[in-house]
């Protein structure tokens, strides 16, 4: 209050400290051992190379991890984001073929690439009422209502697709996730868009303060007034649009709808790069910030294994052992005991 | 035992105690809560070990490492929750752990056989092969207090046994305990319920703050006297305490009522009661933990749903079924319990200020960052809150100041009426005094307020009329000159408030 200045720089938050770390290994070990990996070149007016790449690989999960976010930070989680982007994609696949025995195969939009993506949106923020619904209002605990659409959200996007591959041509729809726009690939500029969204929507009203205060005591946040069923509702329901807006691109990119492969795990990578970000799943403070630092991170560990051409059967655990490196790292108590040993043998 | 003493991070939660159990006696453990009446049922019992004294069983020291290990000893407890695991059957929850086997598989015949002779021990003939989640409370209570005595219990610890019985299954379960003590069993009974303790006690021990105050005969420590020594006062004492008030009793007719409270009561919590605080008055909720003060406040403010009555306040009537309707009514609560109920621990000093008042704004109308800091700074500074800055989290304040900006959420969230449960529990004096100041001004200002608080001088001092409680009922209500310690406690004792100072035992 008095010194409002230098705050703002010595508050360099903690959070970041960790994974912006882990970030920049990653980053230096790529750099000595992967030739041109920062290589960035203009081809066509578009930018190429593994940093853009990263970004736009990277887009998906972030997107996923914007919503899982907020929910986390009431002390929830959304499992059912991979089957929600399922649902979006043969959503939308579906009203661009048309195939027989699309369920809504009645509605002809034209073609319209906003009208098919505002309708199957419409689907993904219905799906995250669902689940929110049954957390605020039937409370059922976060875990088990939302794995009834992690497994169910499958289903209907099977029902939606009727079993089968929906394969398309759409320019229009496919520029949604094979864009470009200002040499960035579309789904880059649609991440970066709902980032910002994300931080206004929270740190705009007043809906962040009463997610961290419903997490982080939902008694005393309760007695203060809070609404935490219209609060729960809300953060749910925006969880299931950016897992919508996060199906879309990757049916537009793949040009097909596969209800059993879409999104498949994708939840845990969300959850991942909140956690990795600092914000903690027992609920309570969220940092945007540093789920977008842990978002990149993933993606860039994923494509540092693919590049390097670790075997495929051990790049999940060379993952793991990564993400697990750096969650002891944001862990207080690891790091104090770790610190402590350290010391002791130090002397 | 002697001389237990126990410590945990931050407080002495018993400091010297003796207990004496003789076989053949029922042995009330008196106190209110927080006394050290759980801690030394725990260290005797081995859940907690001892840092300090004796504990000796016939004479021969033990150290119970463990409750199993206690058992052995023949110290047997059934606690305040009934630690039963519903879905098995009557039989299955008393042999738990010890199931007699034949050729390495359960003897069930044996199982149901023992567990009826074990529940007719205590006067019960049922079919003890239904689930016990099926069973009233009352049986669910002789269930564990059967599992407890088929080992073969020399000692019995019945912690608040009573807390879920009606008053004719309590009888019952009075009258077990009596055949107990016939048989030579050593019996302790902890309550809160000051009748029961005169209705079965031998001997009663007192706890105060982790203190022995002493032990009697039930016979010889009337009832007022009892109240008193739990609350850590010498009766002689009290009486003599001159009451010196402000007079301002007498306008109360002019005040303008704000909350009428009739008939409010729900089950198992509090019975109906009456209630009425106008404008620029403080009443409070007088009563010994545990006799409902919070349970009524919980009613008042919707944090829990009233099953009768009704609630009028600011021009709206009708029960609040929630604490955000209870809000837009005009009301506020800052609960007893800081850490679990008030506090937003990670959350800043500046945002715990500004929740209640952002939730009555709703989520669009934030209040910007200045603001906030504005509110916050203010309160800061008004309340004296000992913070290095409104960015500090709120947790790794004192308790005092803790409370202090819980006031200052109130404060700025602008009720008409402000619920006080305990709000100067576990601060220091400097604090205490300041939201006693805070009380005053807010008094003046025309703020109704509801004080609750266990201790009696700040009761007495800043309110113009008590309403008392006791045993999960509203017994009566003092005003004006009868506002006094004495009156109090009087009225808790259950004799009149005025002249008799020897209470009666009976109600």
């Amino acid at each position: 209050m008095k010194r409002p200045a230098p705050r703002l720089i010595t508050s360099s938050p903690p959070h970041l400290l960790m994974p912006l770390a882990a970030l920049a290994l990653v980053l230096l070990y790529d750099a000595l051992t992967i030739p041109g990996f920062f290589h960035v070149e203009m081809r066509d007016g578009h930018l190429f190379g593994s940093l853009v790449d990263i970004l736009n690989r990277g887009a998906p999960v972030l997107l996923l991890a914007l919503g899982m976010t907020l929910v986390l930070s009431t002390g929830g989680v959304d499992l059912s984001v991979g089957a929600v982007m399922a649902i979006t994609g043969a959503m939308a696949a579906g009203l661009i073929a048309r195939p027989e025995g699309f369920v809504l195969a009645g509605l002809d939009l034209h073609g319209s690439a906003p009208a098919i993506v505002a309708v199957s949106l419409v689907a993904g923020l219905a799906a995250g009422l669902f689940n929110g619904a049954l957390v605020a209002f039937a409370d059922v605990q976060p875990i088990v209502a939302t794995l009834i659409l992690m497994v169910a959200g499958r289903g209907v996007a099977q029902l939606l697709t009727a079993g089968q591959i929906i394969t398309f041509e759409h320019p229009g729809f496919q520029f949604l996730g094979s864009g470009f726009v200002a040499g960035l690939p579309f789904p880059v500029t649609v991440a970066v868009a709902m980032f910002l969204v994300t931080a206004a929507l929270s740190r705009g009203t007043a809906l962040g303060l009463f997610v961290e205060a419903v997490g982080d005591n939902p008694t005393a946040s309760r007695f203060a007034g809070v609404n935490a069923r219209m609060v729960k509702l809300l953060v749910y329901g925006f969880c299931g649009l950016c897992a919508g807006i996060a199906g879309l691109i990757g049916t537009a990119d793949i040009k097909a709808a596969d209800a059993n492969n879409a999104g498949l795990y994708m939840e845990l990578d969300a959850i991942l790069a909140a956690a990795i970000g600092g914000t903690s799943l027992s609920g309570g403070r969220f940092y945007l910030s540093g789920t977008l630092v842990g978002a990149l991170l993933l993606q860039t560990l994923t494509t540092t294994i693919l590049t390097k051409g670790v075997p495929p059967v051990l790049t999940l655990v060379v993952k793991a052992a990564v993400v697990v490196a750096v969650c002891l790292l944001q862990s207080p108590k690891f790091r104090s005991v770790a610190g402590r040993r350290f010391r002791r043998e130090a002397t | 035992m002697r001389g237990i003493r126990r410590a945990f991070p931050g407080v002495v939660a018993l400091d010297g105690v003796d207990f004496t159990l003789r076989s053949g006696e029922v042995h009330a453990l008196m106190g209110e809560n927080g006394a050290g009446k759980s801690t030394l049922v725990k260290v005797l019992t081995g859940v907690h070990p001892r840092d300090a004294g004796e504990v000796r069983l016939n004479g021969s020291l033990i150290h119970p490492a463990s409750p199993q290990d206690a058992q052995a000893l023949g110290i047997s407890t059934v606690y305040q929750e009934v630690n039963l695991i519903p879905g098995l059957s009557v039989a299955e929850n008393i042999m738990l752990g010890r199931l007699p086997r034949r050729w390495g598989r359960i003897d069930w015949g044996a199982v149901n056989r023992r567990a009826e002779v074990a529940m007719g021990r205590l006067g019960l003939d049922l079919d003890v092969t239904q689930p016990v989640g099926s069973c009233s409370i009352a049986i669910q209570q002789m269930t564990a207090i059967a599992r407890a005595l088929d080992v073969q219990a020399k000692a019995l610890i019945l912690d608040e046994p009573t807390s879920s019985l009606d008053a004719q299954e309590a009888q019952n379960l009075f009258s077990v305990i009596r055949k107990l003590r016939d048989e030579g069993l050593g019996i302790v009974f902890i309550t809160h319920f000051l009748g029961q303790v005169y209705d079965i006690a031998d001997r009663i021990t007192v706890l105060r703050n982790g203190k022995l105050v002493g032990e009697y005969e039930t016979a010889s420590l009337p009832r007022l006297e009892l109240v008193a020594r739990m609350m850590g006062r010498d009766p002689d004492e009290v009486a003599a305490l001159e009451s010196a008030r402000p007079a301002d009793a007498a306008k109360a007719e002019e005040r303008k009522p704000f909350l009428s409270v009739r008939g409010l009561g729900r089950r198992g919590s509090i019975r109906p009661f009456d209630l009425d605080v106008a404008q620029g008055e403080v009443v409070g909720l007088a009563g010994l933990l545990g006799s409902g003060r919070t349970e009524a406040a919980r009613l008042l403010f919707g944090a829990d749903r009233a099953e009768t009555g009704s609630v009028t306040a600011g021009g709206r009537s009708g029960a609040p079924g929630s604490c955000r309707e209870a809000i837009a009514w005009g009301l506020g609560f800052c609960p007893e319990d800081r850490k679990a109920e008030g506090i937003v621990p990670n959350l800043s000093v500046r945002e715990n200020i500004a929740l209640a008042l952002q939730a009555r704004r709703g989520v669009l109308r934030r209040l910007s960052r200045k603001q906030q800091t504005e509110i916050a700074d203010r309160y800061i500074r008004e309340l004296n809150i000992v913070t290095p800055d409104a960015e500090t989290p709120i947790r790794s304040l004192s308790g005092g100041n803790q409370q202090k900006a819980l006031l200052a959420r109130w404060l700025a969230a602008d009720p008409r009426l402000l619920i006080l449960d305990e709000p100067t529990r576990g601060i220091d004096v400097g604090a205490k005094f300041e939201v006693a100041k805070a009380i005053e001004e807010l008094r003046a200002a025309g703020m109704a307020i509801l004080f609750i608080s266990s201790e009696l001088e700040e009761v007495v001092r800043s309110c113009g009329r008590v309403a008392v409680l006791r045993d999960r009922e509203k017994i009566g209500e003092l005003a004006g000159p009868d506002v006094s310690a004495q009156g109090i406690m009087a009225t808790i004792a259950g004799s009149q408030p005025k002249g008799s100072t020897e209470a009666e035992v009976r109600l």
